[in-house]
């Protein structure tokens, strides 16, 4: 494969829900190797352009390339990891079965083979959670069951990995110890994080993207009080919400604004 | 007590109780961990409407209430895919629809017709052997079906978008167990009658999913669950001359409260144990 194939390449994409344009005219470049994270406030869109990416939601306009190919073959190379919030907890499987669901897309799968146990086990002891294997899901921490869900993506030998929120309901020790593995992940995988939590992407990506219905990216991991301001502009409202006012001690001004107008 | 087995009308309702709950048992399996209970119950009212039908029409009610069930559980598969929100306002409407229609047809049909009763509770007592036969037929081609697509089924059940993101056919998945469903209703309607097979379609694998971490065992516990809320039902219901299919009924759902009492008792019972560690 060339080298220098974009790993994501999006243009002019235009997306709407129910009637509403959550994305408006998105280019992207995300370039093989790249850790890009996206930042915005909720219902900024953030999820909905992952969706997009991976063809659970079809754009109105617009062009999604994954390493050069369309999004039904190119989903092949993603890894996804999605909120885990989403789940039935109680649900009657174990950490496991879960990470086995991973092999399922390759091929019509009845019986998993050696092979599919085999790489199963490689990555659960890569992510250090090898101990847990046979335990039910609901019996773990949010920490244990985020790494599962990046252990079930990763089952599938992806080139690219997605991961929405990841650190969303974990505590800090964890997102600290989350992000080292990824950044570890990153010398072999494309990844591309999205999140609300502007601290900690910041100090682990190699690139940023603000996204607010419109994509902003100006290369690097800085991000700017114009952009910011830009950002988060008109809605300040979404900011007080969704933005913890820890986050962003750079650019006291708009965090300050944003939180004296929260109160 | 035993001499109640030598009757074959109760060996024939046994072995129906035994064939009914091991399709009850995978089937609500997925039915419970899925959350379409409702879903179900739908698909098999709407079964009456397909009877009522086959009467009006003068075809044999049970030809009638297998293409009627088996394409309104499709409807309602592809109903619930398209649309995420009012899926549970038109699932309500297509159960009280299939039951109307069902009556509407059986009161203008001529000649003698079977009354609503029959098909609501079934008559297990009155299980001809060719039916029996039917259902371990069915039963095959349940357990044959899941054991294909087991692996498929449950990345649905767990994490339907996630499938999708494989590029596994979700819609023709859940399109194929609702004709499971739906092929479960139809067969048992004439033995069990259509609301014992939504009761034992649930109970048992409600019961089974409090007492088990997996899902293989899940089925199989709802399975040997619902033959002995069968079995018990059916001694009770003989000797107190009850009727079988309401007893089957409440015996699951006394199981069920049992149950939930036995497991909710685990949980609080744990600062006890640790309170008695602390005392040593």
């Amino acid at each position: 494969m060339d080298k220098r194939e974009k790993a994501i390449e999006i243009k002019n994409l235009y997306v709407s829900l129910n009637g509403h344009l959550i994305l408006r005219d998105i280019n992207l470049d995300i370039a093989q190797g790249d850790f890009l994270g996206i930042i915005g406030p909720n219902g900024g869109g953030k999820s909905t352009l992952l969706k997009t990416i991976l063809g659970l939601i079809k754009p109105d306009y617009g062009s999604i390339k994954i390493l050069g190919k369309g999004i039904k073959k190119g989903r092949h190379y993603i890894g996804y990891v999605p909120q885990y919030a989403q789940f039935d907890r109680d649900f009657p499987i174990s950490v496991e079965e879960v990470v086995l669901q991973g092999r399922l897309g390759k091929r019509k799968i009845i019986r998993y083979s050696k092979a599919d146990l085999a790489k199963v086990e490689e990555i659960l002891t890569q992510l250090e959670i090898d101990n847990l294997y046979k335990r039910q899901i609901g019996e773990l921490s949010g920490g244990e069951r985020q790494r599962v869900l990046v252990a079930r993506a990763l089952a599938s030998n992806p080139k690219i990995l997605l991961l929405d929120e990841p650190t969303a309901s974990t505590d800090e020790r964890f997102s600290a110890d989350f992000y080292d593995l990824l950044n570890i992940l990153n010398q072999t995988i494309t990844i591309v994080l999205v999140s609300h939590d502007i601290s900690a992407i910041s100090t682990y990506v190699k690139n940023i993207a603000c996204l607010n219905h419109d994509l902003f990216q100006q290369g690097g991991r800085d991000i700017s009080a114009e952009l910011i301001n830009e950002l988060y502009n008109c809605p300040v409202d979404l900011i007080a919400h969704g933005i913890p006012h820890r986050v962003l001690e750079a650019h006291n001004g708009v965090v300050n604004y944003a939180r004296n107008t929260k109160l | 007590m035993l001499e109640i087995l030598s009757y074959d009308f109760m060996k024939n309702a046994l072995l129906a109780g035994i064939l009914v709950s091991i399709a009850c048992g995978v089937v609500g399996t997925y039915v419970v961990v899925k959350g379409i209970s409702f879903i179900s119950g739908s698909i098999s009212h709407a079964a009456y409407g397909g009877i009522g039908l086959g009467y009006y029409l003068g075809i044999n009610p049970m030809l009638g209430a297998t293409i009627f069930t088996v394409l309104s559980a499709l409807g309602m598969g592809i109903v619930s895919h398209k649309t995420k929100q009012k899926e549970d306002t038109i699932i309500g409407m297509m159960w009280a629809v299939g039951m109307a229609l069902g009556i509407i047809f059986i009161k203008l049909s001529p000649g003698y017709t079977a009354d609503l009763m029959s098909y609501l509770f079934g008559s297990i007592l009155t299980v001809p052997v060719g039916d029996l036969w039917l259902m371990l037929l069915l039963d095959l081609i349940i357990v044959l079906i899941v054991l294909l697509f087991y692996e498929s089924f449950k990345l649905v059940a767990f994490d339907e978008e996630y499938a999708e993101t494989l590029g596994l056919n979700t819609l023709a998945l859940n399109l194929l167990l609702l004709f499971l469903i739906a092929l479960t209703v139809v067969v048992m309607i004439r033995a069990v009658g259509i609301i014992l097979v939504i009761a034992l379609l649930t109970i048992p694998a409600a019961i089974a999913r409090q007492l088990s971490k997996r899902l293989p065992l899940m089925m199989v516990l709802a399975t040997l669950l619902g033959i002995v809320f069968a079995i018990v039902g059916l001694l009770l219901s003989y000797l107190w001359d009850l009727p079988s299919g309401a007893t089957i009924i409440l015996c699951a759902a006394g199981g069920f409260i049992i149950s939930s009492l036995i497991t909710s008792n685990k949980k609080t019972n744990i600062p006890m144990v640790s309170g008695e560690v602390i005392r040593k």
